[in-house]
Formats: structure tokens, C-alpha cells, sequence
């Protein structure tokens, strides 16, 4: 952390929808970030910088200070548990929604159940409040696949559409959160660049509103 | 166990080494000389106690973060520190019960059964003040004098402190009366200035008491802030308790007073900071340096914890990690850079030359005649022409 403003931006689809709402805030990169194999991209301010770095990374750079600001999902939030870190403002973009899914069709198992998911913490946390006891799984990737060849008896997943669930003859049963893209503080940041990153959040709020 | 995890220390242990542990002791040397210029007496509590008392006064946090063991002569439970802030309020109230005002300091390793935070580890060493007994700002002023004052030691440059009240988030709690589960989500969305959670809980409740708090949740910044904090707090007449409005106020006051007092360090405020909400009472103090995401130092008013040991004493106290304030520090490259190399002999002149350098220098001696190291070095002691020992460049 040193005087300029550093701001960790989620690769991928929320990129492309955060990009947008800086710009209207006056906050550019310089060079077209998808042609660049660079990490690090000066912007049309001066003393910001964007880094562009994958979403589940973002609160671990915001959260020890290398990053000042971060965009990322609330999904990521949750499951990271985002110690010691301000969410001033919801960017209502990437919306989707976290559910549990499993077989079309198939009733949900009393006793002990099988979870696949890549959201760990937040899956326990979910059948815990429910009084179900579940085997956490965790994957990476495809969590369709496990109801399908029996890893697991239900997943948690991100469902935007629900058409890959469709697909795979699954359906979505309970909700357990809604889900957007939030800009995230460090705590130390925010004291100390109260007169820098103030403004960047009043004018997020500004082009998010407009477009709600 | 393979051969190479035995001596691997468990995760987030550490130790120190050269020339690490050398800067911290000099550090830790130069800021209890400055305690004691101030008047405060050392204590050296023990490194384990009887949960019950360890834990006196604290929050459920605190439990967490203590390491417990069984004691096998009296079967009841230990717990190793992992502050001394409440071992100093116990020996303040039982030890020894003086009725003045008694100042204490203290320097030693406490163990956190996880890290406090990501820059840290599970083993700090902890340095602080406490001082007991008066309720007066002069004394939450001293002691954030020798919060300054030991971070001057320890060479952090361009220090930002932030000032809070606890009286302010709690006295609006108390005038709100709201259930314990709506208050939990005000205090989850609070801590982490969650504007939009905020805003659902406004949204659903139609509460007052939120929309304050939401109002005044990102204020921060200049002394301004807070006349405007009052302002919205004393529209709402029902909420205006004076409990919140003294605690404004009581805040106000101590941010002039520590502007004049020490008006080159750059201050911030935050009206709803909830560190130690468990057992602070008064104003808090964090300092912050634009290289580090963490507070370095931090410290405020606890006036209840003397009540739960017995004898209700005004509080305030602050304290620091050292091993986090000397790996901020620039790293010496080597540590006897600067020393004198002496040959290895048992002429008479020769060790009394070493003795007599010895008194201000550092003087290595080699161990034999065919003792070929510098041991980093840069001077010598060589044998002039007329047989004196002289100090010369290598």
C-alpha cells in the first residue's frame, strides 16, 4: 500500500460489466485489457491502477492491503468470510442466485446427505441453519455432473438462467442467497484514503443508480 | 513423520532470528525506558493462568483466541495468554489493590489460537501501557502520548491515528430496544459498513435508529464529521439519549484535545468502529502507517473490567505487536558490520585493548591461528610497528 490507489478488478464476465460503471466514474485503463498479458494497467487517473486478478482472489488482496478497493461477487464474499473488510456498494451487476439443485424429480434424502460444491463455507453454514447433516464435496468445476454419476446427492451452485441445470436434468430446490457484484474496502484504506476513495464510491453509486 | 516435518515449526509460529531478534530487543528496551520515564512500573505476569480469570471481563472473542490445557494438579482448566491486558486489570485489582492511581507496562509473547489478522501470526509479542484508576481525558491522553511516542521509537513514519467512541453505536442500541437477532444483523452489516445490507434492514424495519445508522456509517474524514454526526443523531429526539449524545461530545472533546497536543499526526474518525465493543467504554484509538492494512497499535477506555474483578476501576490502556513493528522496519544486512575483528591470543595488551574497546564496540575475537572467518566485520585490530593495537579498515 503506498500513496497511489490500487483496485483489483475480477477477471471475465464482471469485468466487462464493471468497466462500464469506472468509466463513469472517470476511471479508464489506458490499454485494452483483453490484449495485454500485463497484471498491473495504468488508468486515466493518474495515481489508480487497476490489477486484474480471478474474482476468489480478490478479498485476499484487498483483505492484506496490496489492493485498496476490489470488485468481486458476493458469493466470493460469503465464502471467504471477507474478515475485516468494508462492502460499501452493491454494483447490481452479475446478478444470479446461489441454490442447492439436485435430480429432477428425485425427493430430497432424509439423514445424511452428499454436497458438491466449490462453495465449501458457505454450503456447511447453509445445512447447518437447516438441521441437515451434509458431506461437504469440493469441486472445481461442473458440479452438474455429480448428481448424474452419483458423487453426490445434491449440489450448490451459482444459477443464472438455470438452462445448464435444464440440460442436465436437474432442477434448482432451495435458494440460499441473492447474489450481485459489490465493491469491497480494506479497513486501513479507507481510513487513511477516506479523501481519494470517498469520491470513487459516491460516483459508482451515482452510475449504478442511473442504471437501475 | 518424515525426517524433514519433525523440526518444520507448526504453522503461524515463528521465531526470531538475527538480525531480527537483536532490533526488537533494542526496540523493546528504548520503549520500557520511555514507560518507565513516564512513571509506569513493569509487570511480567505468567505465561499461564486459570481460564476464569484470563478470560474476566472479555468477550466470547477472546475465548477463541486462547489455547487451554488441563491443570493436572488442581483438574481445572488453563489457559495460555493471549493478552495481557486483563492479566494487568488483575493485578491491578488484587495484587496490588491500590486505591490511587497505579500505571503498569508490560512486554512479553502471547499465543493466539488463530491469527488476529493476515499479516500476523499466532505468536506475538505484545508491548503495552495500562493505566488504572482515573477517568479523566489526561489519562486516555497519556496514554496514547506513549502509543506515539512508541511507534517513533520503532522508526513508523507518517502515522494516522483514528479516533472512536463505543458510546456512540451503544447508546443507540440501548435507547432502541431492538430484538437480539435484528441487532446482530445491524452489528454484522455495521462492521463491515455494508451500506446495502443496511439499506434491506431500513427497508424492512422502517427503524430510526438505522437510518442513522446508516447516515452516519461512512462518515469519517475531518473533525467536521462529527458536529454532523450530532446533528443527525439529535433529530431523532426519542434516540437521543444522552448516554449517545455525551458520548458525541465526550469524542469531540478528546479529538480537540489530541489535535493540539499532537497536531502533526493526521487524524480520522469513525462513529461506528466496533473493535472490542465487548469490553471498551470510552473513546478507542487505532494508528494505522500507509504501508500496512492493519492497525499497529491500538488502545481506549475499559472501565468495566475492574467490576467483574471485584473493585470497579476506571481503565485505558493501549498495546502494540513488536514482532509486526520491526519486520517494518528496513533490515539491517549485517549485523557486525561496523565490528572489530580481533586475532585470536592471550597477550596481556591485547585483551585489555579488546576489554577497553568492548566498553563501547563490538570486538569478535577470532578462536585460533588458523581462524580465517571476518565474521562480517569491517574493522580490524592489528599490531602497529611500536607493538600497540590498533583498530584499522579491513
Amino acid at each position: 500500500m503506498s500513496d497511489s490507489l490500487i483496485i483489483a478488478l475480477s477477471k471475465g464476465r464482471i469485468l466487462k460489466e464493471t468497466l462500464p460503471l469506472l468509466a463513469e466514474a472517470g476511471v479508464e485503463p489506458l490499454e485494452d485489457l483483453s490484449s495485454s498479458r500485463k497484471l498491473i494497467f495504468d488508468t486515466t487517473v493518474e495515481n489508480i491502477k487497476f490489477i486484474i486478478i480471478r474474482a476468489t482472489d480478490v478479498p485476499s488482496y484487498v483483505q492484506y492491503g496490496g489492493a485498496d478497493i476490489g470488485v468481486t461477487g458476493k458469493d466470493v464474499l460469503m465464502e471467504h468470510g471477507a474478515e475485516g473488510l468494508y462492502e460499501p456498494l452493491d454494483l447490481h451487476i452479475a446478478k444470479c442466485r446461489l441454490m442447492t439443485a439436485g435430480k429432477k424429480g428425485e425427493d430430497t434424502l432424509a439423514g445424511r446427505i452428499r454436497v458438491a460444491t466449490k462453495f465449501v463455507n458457505l454450503a456447511k453454514k447453509f445445512y447447518a441453519e437447516q438441521g441437515v447433516q451434509a458431506d461437504i464435496i469440493k469441486l472445481y468445476g461442473a458440479m452438474e455432473l455429480a448428481p448424474i454419476l452419483d458423487l453426490a446427492d445434491e449440489i450448490v451452485d451459482i444459477v443464472d438462467t438455470g438452462n445448464t441445470l435444464k440440460a442436465n436434468g436437474l432442477e434448482p430446490r432451495k435458494h440460499i442467497h441473492d447474489i450481485s457484484t459489490r465493491l469491497v474496502v480494506n479497513r486501513a484504506s479507507m481510513k487513511m484514503k477516506h479523501a481519494q476513495i470517498q469520491p470513487i464510491i459516491e460516483l459508482l453509486a451515482k452510475a449504478v443508480e442511473k442504471r437501475l | 513423520m518424515s525426517l524433514t516435518e519433525r523440526w518444520m515449526l507448526p504453522e503461524g509460529v515463528d521465531e526470531l532470528l538475527p538480525p531480527d531478534a537483536w532490533a526488537l530487543e533494542k526496540m523493546r528496551r528504548e520503549m520500557l525506558d520511555t514507560y518507565s520515564s513516564y512513571g509506569y512500573e513493569l509487570v511480567s505476569p505468567p505465561l499461564v493462568e486459570f481460564l476464569e480469570s484470563l478470560l474476566t471481563g472479555t468477550g466470547s472473542k477472546l475465548d477463541l483466541q486462547t489455547f487451554k490445557v488441563t491443570d493436572q494438579l488442581s483438574g481445572r482448566t488453563l489457559g495460555i495468554r493471549s493478552d495481557i491486558t486483563t492479566q494487568a486489570a488483575r493485578i491491578d485489582a488484587h495484587v496490588l489493590k491500590n486505591h490511587d492511581i497505579s500505571r503498569l507496562c508490560y512486554v512479553d509473547s502471547v499465543l493466539h489460537t488463530r491469527p488476529e489478522h493476515t499479516m500476523t501470526n499466532r505468536s506475538p509479542m505484545q508491548i503495552g501501557c495500562e493505566l488504572f484508576g482515573s477517568d479523566n481525558e489526561a489519562a486516555d491522553l497519556e496514554v496514547m502520548s506513549l502509543m506515539l511516542e512508541t511507534l517513533t521509537i520503532a522508526d513508523v513514519s507518517k502515522v494516522h491515528v483514528d479516533l472512536a467512541h463505543v458510546g456512540i453505536y451503544r447508546g443507540l442500541m440501548t435507547s432502541a430496544e431492538l430484538p437480539r437477532e435484528l441487532e446482530d444483523r445491524i452489528f454484522s452489516a455495521l462492521n463491515r459498513k455494508s451500506i446495502p445490507e443496511l439499506d434491506t434492514l431500513a427497508a424492512e424495519h422502517k427503524l430510526p435508529v438505522i437510518d442513522i445508522i446508516r447516515e452516519i456509517a461512512l462518515l469519517s474524514g475531518s473533525i467536521d464529521a462529527l458536529s454532523e454526526v450530532r446533528k443527525s443523531i439529535s433529530q431523532y429526539s426519542e434516540l437521543a439519549s444522552n448516554e449517545t449524545l455525551d458520548a458525541v461530545d465526550a469524542l469531540m472533546r478528546f479529538a480537540e484535545l489530541v489535535g493540539e497536543r499532537f497536531p502533526e499526526i493526521e487524524l480520522g474518525y469513525d462513529f461506528c468502529e466496533l473493535r472490542g465493543y465487548d469490553y471498551h467504554t470510552g473513546v478507542m484509538f487505532s494508528a494505522y502507517t500507509p504501508s500496512f492494512g492493519y492497525a499497529l497499535a491500538k488502545g481506549g477506555r475499559y472501565d468495566s473490567i475492574g467490576a467483574e474483578f471485584g473493585e470497579s476501576r476506571p481503565a485505558t490502556g493501549f498495546s502494540a505487536d513488536l514482532k509486526t513493528l520491526v519486520r517494518l522496519q528496513s533490515r539491517i544486512s549485517t549485523m557486525n558490520s561496523g565490528a572489530i575483528l580481533a586475532p585470536y591470543g592471550t597477550d596481556k595488551a591485547l585483551l585489555e585493548r579488546i576489554a577497553d574497546l568492548r566498553q563501547t564496540q563490538r570486538v569478535v575475537q577470532s578462536l585460533s591461528e588458523s581462524d580465517e572467518q571476518t565474521y562480517g566485520c569491517s574493522k580490524k585490530l592489528a599490531q602497529s610497528q611500536d607493538g600497540q593495537w590498533v583498530v584499522v579498515e579491513i
